[in-house]
């Protein structure tokens, strides 16, 4: 017994060993995963965020190098402390706490001192940099914007959220993503595919070198960049026109569907939402809710559509062979619908309208009449609702329009089942909603629908879904935006449209809107709106609104112009629209006395009638 | 020297051997793995352990020249020098990392505690080998105890905590060789209620062993009752006493690392960064190398430094990661062929002399190996002590290499023992 102990020692000891290195090495797994954490590095190699110019090729977005002065802790020594302070402008006070800071982050592992740096300031540091052990200055790329405008466009990165990073495992945190607008919807392609590397570190957590020979690590993918529709001389100058009025204006290259222009106001500057004061200034223009500038009215703003609507009751009219243009309707300052339901015209007494005319003085009574032709062109309301309701739809309007921009609202076209649910008993007929054919009533569309609507009647029929991308560096643009849409409407019930639209300028509602050389085609629209204000509908001044593309023949551009509270539509939108138009068309605007009235002209007054609180007159 | 001696030489032994102190070499140089100097320099640990490695080959055959009396005969002169140079050490030594346990020779570090573990078992064989000495009588006794205890504590305050638990290890040579059963049965004892006591306090501790004191009264028979009620009382009264002096023990005499060593694997606190770090990073080694191992040169805890002490004490964790539960077994068995070779080949020595120093080798090989790897692997509380033949270190290696070449010259030499 004596003699065996030592042997018994030996073979048991033997034997728990082996059982605790099988239940560490081959029945656990945790161990794996942890070493991995704690001596495996991964870092990510990021490719250049993509450059993003205009059409015409003009760099409107690139990247700028920042400066980030980090520190090490545990490699700082003593500092001439007065001469550092001043170095980069800051006091001894935050000196200190910065580097307290730091220490309790890590002594081993950097931390930002001071972030983003001037140029001039790290140039200044820069030479003095070696005298302070533990310092360095890390470069890192922001956005750097050529343009103050088109922010509503280009939208903005911003870091990622716990959202993000649980929607999309490509994301770790820390990392930019493109948050709204172009940034938002082209992210794969402006990021490109980040690169990864493993590296050994030690257990200072510094690398020591790559891990299994770099056999695991992969290649970033160079980000691409993009060339918008967006002519952004233009758009900065629609921009300057709409300076101090509420408004939008979207123009579209018929022949493509291309958005050359998208201008809201109130607006900001695209590097506002960039660099150390990015979420100060965010947050102001978050809460900024009467001029709200984050509200891209273009795209965003759900107005009724006025005036240019007649024109697409025309079509359906035409279409449906309820009307022909020769059509005739007597007006006499308007008429009774009702027995006591009358519609307002701004027409004399008496004065007898067919389609051309009907469209060039914007006749209500015209209209109303086209309106009721149509629907009551079937044996029930409902059928004719619901044909005029698709036939509207085939432009384009009551839904999204497809178009490459993360933001928008579908606007409303009502068909016969909204009417029947309003009036459950079935007595509707046309006259029920008869503020429709005038563009009033229950249509909501958008700027852009409009723009949309008139590249269409431009087209004669047709449009490409309005988009901001005309190429990307590789790949190209989603087929969607390459095949034409048809509407329902006949290619030959457009010309009288056009023909009535050309009048507009030339002898109707806007012949402000003439620009030299040029035939311009459009349609004003002035349009009756409401607000709640404690309780109560009051109503404000009308909008603004006008329509319009040029040439007549071969057109280049449609225009949508809406201007909040305007009053009628040739006071701002139709001149606006014009000189838009000039500018694209021949380069340079001659009629300098407008383009001062607009660049000049302001609603502010207007604007604030509503919030003062006292009683206001409005339309004067 | 002859063919007579080259084939009685024990090459089986001589073979694990070489293979240890091999795996040893790969293992510190995957530790020290540089590309900026040859790993072959001096100055480097690969390179110092390399020189060592064919040093102790030397020794050991250098050691198989000298007749087998010498080693007995002038064990008692070794004993007394090296007493003399533990003693020096606290005039002369160098102090590194708050211990004094070198000699600084040349620039080569110098440990006589290692040493005086093996010259230890000689004069402690020699003692236990003569014809008069009964481990039975007390005065027996307390000279084996003593001739233990002074190096012992000599070396306690280095401070070298571990080398002073190996040399307890001895005890297990002593009740081989007839000491009482009750020494090493009380050692236990104490070291069990010791446990149980952290672990689930005075009071229950208390109940449990009374209660087991009363269950063996009772189940005693009237006649051997009679007789043995006293000693039994007298051991519950002092296992009782024992109990409640341990708090006293761990919270006063203990220091707080070792109270933390405790607390660690006890599982009385959970501490990764801290306290817990040695452990936690070691586990964390072994455990990830699997079945097959990361490969030679691909611990990703070794090359990040991850495990403190990972040449010397720590080398286990190498093995671990970057072999495997292949390699780590291997270790084990080699280390249990060579225990088991030397107490199979201990009932073959023809004198007294050369079988206790049998049992003395296992049991400084038992002592280092199971501490060692009791605490890489986390089943004992940190006991800084190397591993014989694998872990980084001159002298250890030396020492080591000096008990294995002396049993291998007392093995050969049984057939000149007619």
């Amino acid at each position: 017994m004596r003699k065996s102990l030592l042997f018994i020692l030996v073979v048991s000891s033997g034997v728990i060993f082996t059982i605790r290195l099988f239940s560490l090495q081959v029945f656990s797994s945790d161990y794996e995963s942890q070493s991995l954490q704690n001596s495996v590095l991964k870092e990510y190699i990021y490719p250049e965020r993509g450059f993003i110019y205009d059409r015409n090729g003009t760099l409107i977005v690139e990247n700028q190098p920042t400066y980030d002065l980090m520190v090490i802790p545990r490699q700082l020594q003593q500092l001439d402390t007065i001469e550092f302070c001043n170095l980069l402008k800051i006091d001894k006070k935050l000196l200190v706490d910065k580097i307290k800071e730091a220490r309790a982050y890590s002594t081993r592992k950097p931390s930002v001192f001071l972030a983003q740096l001037s140029k001039s300031d790290y140039a200044a540091l820069q030479e003095k940099l070696w005298k302070y052990r533990g310092f360095y200055v890390q470069k890192r790329a922001v956005r750097k914007y050529n343009t103050s405008s088109a922010s509503n466009i280009l939208g903005y990165i911003s870091e990622v959220n716990r959202f993000d990073l649980r929607r999309d495992p490509y994301y770790q945190s820390g990392e930019l993503i493109g948050r709204q607008g172009i940034e938002k919807t082209y992210e794969k392609t402006l990021r490109g595919v980040k690169g990864v590397r493993y590296l050994q570190r030690d257990k200072f957590n510094r690398v020591i070198g790559p891990y299994q020979k770099g056999e695991l690590d992969t290649l970033p993918t160079k980000a691409q960049d993009i060339y918008l529709t967006i002519d952004i001389a233009l758009q900065e100058y629609g921009q300057k026109l709409l300076q101090n009025k509420r408004g939008g204006i979207v123009a579209i290259e018929p022949e493509t569907g291309e958005i050359l222009v998208n201008v809201s106001t109130p607006t900001y500057p695209p590097d506002l939402l960039v660099g150390r004061n990015r979420s100060e200034n965010f947050t102001v223009l978050k809460n900024d809710t009467i001029n709200r500038p984050l509200f891209d009215r273009g795209l965003q703003g759900q107005y009724p559509p006025g005036s240019p609507f007649k024109l697409v009751n025309a079509l359906i009219a035409l279409q449906e062979e309820a009307i022909t243009p020769r059509f005739r309707v007597q007006c006499n300052e308007g008429h009774y619908y009702g027995r006591n339901d009358f519609m307002k015209c701004h027409c004399s007494y008496g004065t007898k309208n067919r389609l051309n005319s009907g469209i060039y003085n914007s006749c209500n009574t015209y209209f109303a009449n086209v309106y009721r032709r149509t629907i009551d062109h079937f044996n029930d309301p409902k059928k004719g609702m619901d044909i005029w309701s698709n036939h509207v739809k085939s432009f384009g309007m009551g839904n999204y329009l497809g178009y490459d921009h993360p933001t928008g609202q579908k606007g409303f076209i009502p068909n016969s089942d909204y009417y029947n649910y309003w009036y459950p008993n079935q007595r509707w007929g046309a006259t029920t909603s008869l503020s429709n054919s005038i563009g009033q009533g229950e249509v909501l569309t958008t700027p852009i629908q409009l723009a949309n609507m008139v590249a269409t009647i431009a087209n004669r029929g047709f449009f490409y879904k309005p988009h901001f991308v005309k190429k990307l560096q590789r790949d190209s643009i989603a087929e969607k935006y390459r095949k034409p849409n048809y509407t329902t409407i006949d290619s030959i019930h457009f010309e009288p449209v056009v023909e009535g639209m050309s009048n507009v300028v030339k002898w109707g509602t806007a012949r402000i809107a003439r620009v030299p050389g040029v035939e311009v085609c459009g349609k004003t629209g002035t349009v009756e709106n409401f607000v709640r204000i404690e309780g109560e509908k009051v109503q404000l001044t009308d909008h603004s609104m006008f329509v319009a593309f040029a040439p007549r023949e071969n057109p280049k551009i449609a225009v949508a112009v809406f201007v909040e509270n305007g009053y009628w539509g040739g006071r701002w939108a139709a001149p606006i629209a014009s000189l838009v138009i000039e500018k694209y068309l021949t380069g340079n605007v001659r009629r300098t006395y407008l383009e001062n009235r607009m660049v000049n002209g302001s609603l502010v007054d207007e604007y604030q009638k509503p919030l003062s609180g006292k009683p206001f007159e409005i339309n004067e | 020297m002859n063919n007579k001696f080259i084939l009685k030489f024990d090459w089986y032994t001589f073979l694990v051997y070489f293979a240890l102190v091999a795996i040893g070499l790969i293992n510190i140089y995957s530790i020290g793995h540089t590309q900026e100097e040859s790993m072959l320099s001096l100055n480097h640990a690969f390179g110092k352990q390399l020189f060592f490695g064919f040093l102790s080959i030397g020794l050991i055959f250098f050691l198989q020249f000298p007749k087998v009396k010498v080693y007995e005969r002038y064990s008692s002169i070794f004993y007394l020098i090296i007493l003399a140079l533990l003693i020096g050490l606290f005039i002369f030594g160098k102090e590194v990392s708050g211990a004094k346990s070198w000699y600084s020779i040349a620039g080569f570090s110098f440990q006589p505690a290692e040493f005086a573990k093996i010259i230890t078992a000689l004069a402690l064989t020699k003692h236990l080998s003569e014809i008069n000495t009964d481990l039975t009588t007390l005065s027996d006794q307390l000279t084996s105890f003593a001739l233990i205890l002074l190096p012992a504590l000599i070396i306690l305050p280095q401070p070298d905590p571990g080398s002073t638990v190996v040399f307890l290890s001895f005890l297990l040579v002593l009740h081989t060789e007839k000491l009482p059963s009750q020494y090493l049965l009380s050692c236990i004892g104490l070291i069990v209620l010791f446990i149980m006591t952290l672990l689930i306090g005075n009071t229950i501790a208390t109940a449990i062993v009374l209660g087991l004191g009363l269950v063996y009264i009772i189940g005693l028979d009237r006649k051997r009752r009679r007789k043995r009620l006293l000693s039994t009382l007298l051991t519950l009264v002092l296992a009782s006493g024992f109990i409640h002096s341990v708090d006293f023990v761990f919270e006063n005499v203990f220091e707080q690392r070792h109270r933390d060593r405790f607390n660690i694997v006890l599982g009385r606190e959970v501490d990764t960064q801290g306290i817990g770090y040695n452990i936690n990073q070691s586990q964390i080694a072994i455990g990830s190398g699997g079945v097959l191992g990361k490969g030679f040169l691909e611990g990703t805890q070794t090359k990040g430094n991850f495990v403190p002490e990972q040449q010397t004490d720590y080398i286990f964790t190498t093995v671990g990661e970057e072999w495997g539960f292949v390699g780590s077994f291997v270790v084990v068995v080699l280390f249990m062929i060579l225990m088991l070779r030397i107490l199979l080949t201990s009932r073959r020595q023809k004198n007294n002399f050369s079988r206790i120093y049998c049992y003395c080798v296992v049991c400084l090989l038992f002592a280092h190996y199971s501490i060692n790897l009791g605490m890489v692997l986390g089943l004992i509380p940190t006991i800084g002590i190397p591993l014989p033949y694998l872990s980084y270190g001159g002298s250890n290696l030396l020492a080591f290499s000096l008990l294995l070449g002396i049993y291998l010259k007392l093995d050969a030499n049984r057939v000149n023992e007619w």
